[in-house]
């Protein structure tokens, strides 16, 4: 058994409204110095022995991130 | 009922966990005369109907993406090999979403440029009216349809977006001026709804199922939609 976590960001050029919601809500809570903000989402998995670095990028680009609007990065951490 | 007449014509409409509008779907399907043939997300088989329909809703609580998981529920992968074999199939709001998650439809539906739940009613342009889902309407035409969604705001690579208006896959526009009309969430090039290369897998984030009687909704300028499809496969 494994954890792996893989974190998905919208894309630089796609614009993210609740990024930028987050945005102006740091500046008005007195955070001027917070120049961008992308929301994006986390996911930790426990996977067994037999997932291999390629199901795990098939998985990721085929169901937890849309190609499109995200990008993507898998890492498996120590047990 | 405006028609009692039976065209033979079999169209299914699925539901999902979360689906909405699959009744007022199945509902617009019957005022053409056809018979709706309702299509449950976990069976494969679409029962040999001759078209279907992705109705809207928020399957899996818009969990994860708007329709991502509902792009790989069972029905979807008979869906999307009878849609590649040239299977009539419309989207309709979380039904486009759906669509393009399922790879059937290029780019993705995403969160409104403003956040908000937009609820209006909302004046489109057809502009395409050669493809099975539009042929009843004039070209240029102008109709007042529901819109209610968060996640409506058409996104695609700029590539995509030239591909599409070059071949006129751009099916709906949304027009009229600011802010009661025109482009309500941000869309890429006021997209409201597009289409296949073929014209028979097409999606729009408005609801002309909502919109087929007066005494219903604000006109009965949706209905073109399914009178369109039955022509097309009445026809064959």
């Amino acid at each position: 058994m494994a954890r792996v976590e893989v974190a998905v960001v919208i894309k630089s050029e796609i614009l993210d409204p609740q990024g930028k919601a987050i945005l102006g809500a740091l500046g008005r809570t007195g955070h001027p110095g917070i120049t961008q903000v992308r929301q994006g989402k986390h996911f930790d998995l426990e996977v067994d022995d037999s997932v291999t670095d390629e199901e795990l990028e098939v998985i990721a680009s085929s169901l937890l991130a849309n190609p499109v609007i995200e990008t993507w990065e898998i890492r498996r951490l120590p047990s | 009922m405006t028609s009692s007449v039976n065209t033979g014509a079999r169209i299914g409409v699925i539901t999902f966990p979360g689906t909405l509008d699959d009744v007022d779907a199945a509902r617009a399907v019957r005022y053409t005369g056809a018979e709706a043939v309702p299509l449950w997300h976990a069976d494969d088989s679409l029962q040999g109907v001759d078209a279907v329909i992705v109705p809207g809703g928020f399957s899996y609580g818009d969990y994860l993406r708007a329709g991502a998981i509902s792009a790989h529920a069972t029905i979807m992968r008979t869906v999307i090999d009878e849609a590649r074999k040239g299977l009539p199939v419309l989207g309709i709001c979380n039904g486009f979403q759906i669509l393009t998650e399922a790879g059937l439809l290029p780019g993705v539906v995403m969160r409104n440029s403003g956040l908000k739940f937009k609820c209006r009613d909302q004046w489109l342009r057809v502009e395409n009216t050669n493809t099975v889902w539009t042929s009843r309407y004039e070209p240029g035409a102008e109709i007042l349809v529901p819109l209610k969604n968060a996640e409506g705001r058409y996104v695609a690579l700029p590539e995509t977006v030239a591909e599409l208006e070059g071949e006129g896959r751009v099916l709906f526009r949304y027009v009229g001026d600011q802010p009661r009309q025109g482009n309500p969430n941000g869309s890429l090039n006021d997209i409201a709804g597009i289409c296949s290369a073929d014209g028979r897998v097409a999606a729009l984030m408005p609801h002309p199922e909502h919109a087929i009687d007066a005494l219903t909704g604000p006109t009965d300028d949706g209905l073109g939609m399914f009178l369109s499809l039955v022509d097309s496969l009445l026809k064959v």
